[in-house]
């Protein structure tokens, strides 16, 4: 089984299903991604049937993902009359929390496999995933804040049930990046792997996990990963409330017209 | 601890090992987004480098307006 789609494409061979994420330039998420993305979340069903672990890693160069797509948010903003975008905007959420939340619950022990670029709602992605597995160029960010959001994709309340809460703070309240190394010391990452060595070993992991029976390795995940739906819902509140003040569209403006070096760093 | 200009010459080769840059090609007051020709992502993978070979952690916003080698090499030596 298998699909090819413009930004993801997925495959099941012996039981992994490996989801490659390929939208120049770097994986931005945004509504044909979603579209592609919910496509799989409502395959899986009938995946979970024939498959123990889902994959996700990226073909592109630059790394996993960098999140939203904040040019095609900026764009329909400025096409919508103000009350229409927000509605778009919540509807959005909605939608991509769907998809999370689906990706989290799956039975199948889900890895997410890492290189360069994991920022915002790329990271987000990946932390929906039992397992992360990183090369020695991912770098993680969550930049949200220096546009005057949050992290909208399930960001935070699944940060807080994975790490310790001055981790969440420094992480979310500085904006800064760290190295894979960070990553796994404050128990993010699971594995970190040589440059390029990434697939691999999540292949190698796969194939490990495949040796144990499913209906024990899925009531084990169930049991040791609560989904937060309750923070999750507030999240969505919390983001449009914020996407109505006219800083943040003030703040897209500068990052998607910026012709800075570092227009990761409004 | 290495000298400054010790970490800024270990700098100098790891930027143009990265992005295949003849190394004489490269001097400490170079604007190292224009002399390797790389965007802010390309510069977050320096960054990443630096930060394993050097054994430090960086928080980017100090680098925040930094675009030469010379102050690189300040904000990663005051934390060696």
């Amino acid at each position: 089984m298998q699909s090819n789609g413009k930004t993801i494409s997925w495959q099941l061979t012996n039981g992994v299903i490996e989801v490659a994420l390929h939208r120049e330039p770097c994986n931005e998420i945004g509504a044909q991604s979603l579209d592609e993305l919910e496509h799989l979340a409502s395959s899986l069903p009938a995946l979970e049937q024939q498959a123990h672990v889902l994959i996700f890693y990226s073909k592109l160069a630059c790394g996993f993902s960098a999140g939203g797509d904040l040019r095609e948010l900026y764009r329909g903003m400025q096409a919508m009359e103000r009350k229409a975008a927000l509605t778009g905007i919540r509807e959005f959420h909605q939608r991509i929390h769907h998809v999370m939340n689906t990706f989290d619950a799956s039975p199948l022990t889900t890895i997410a496999v890492v290189h360069g670029i994991v920022f915002g709602g790329g990271l987000e992605l990946a932390l929906t995933c039992d397992l992360i597995v990183a090369d020695k160029t991912a770098r993680f960010c969550f930049p949200e804040l220096r546009l005057g959001i949050i992290p909208g994709f399930g960001g935070i309340p699944r940060l807080k049930r994975d790490l310790g809460n001055a981790v969440v703070r420094d992480l979310i309240l500085t904006g800064r990046s760290f190295n894979s190394a960070k990553a796994q010391q404050i128990g993010l990452v699971s594995q970190v792997v040589a440059e390029g060595e990434a697939l691999r070993v999540a292949r190698l992991t796969a194939a490990q996990l495949g040796k144990f029976d499913r209906a024990t390795a899925a009531a084990a995940k169930k049991f040791a990963k609560p989904i937060p739906y309750d923070e999750l819902r507030q999240e969505i509140d919390i983001v449009c409330e914020l996407y109505a003040s006219p800083a943040v569209e003030a703040a897209l403006k500068k990052f998607v017209e910026s012709t800075d070096a570092q227009p990761y760093l409004p | 601890m290495p000298t400054e200009v010790k970490t800024l010459n270990e700098i100098l080769d790891l930027a143009a090992t990265q992005f295949q840059v003849p190394r004489e090609k490269l001097s400490p007051d170079d604007d190292f987004f224009k002399t390797l020709k790389i965007d802010s992502l390309q510069a977050l993978s320096l960054l990443t480098r630096l930060e394993q070979h050097f054994n430090v952690e960086l928080p980017d916003y100090e680098l925040q307006g930094v675009s030469d080698f010379r102050t690189l090499a300040e904000r990663i030596q005051a934390r060696l």
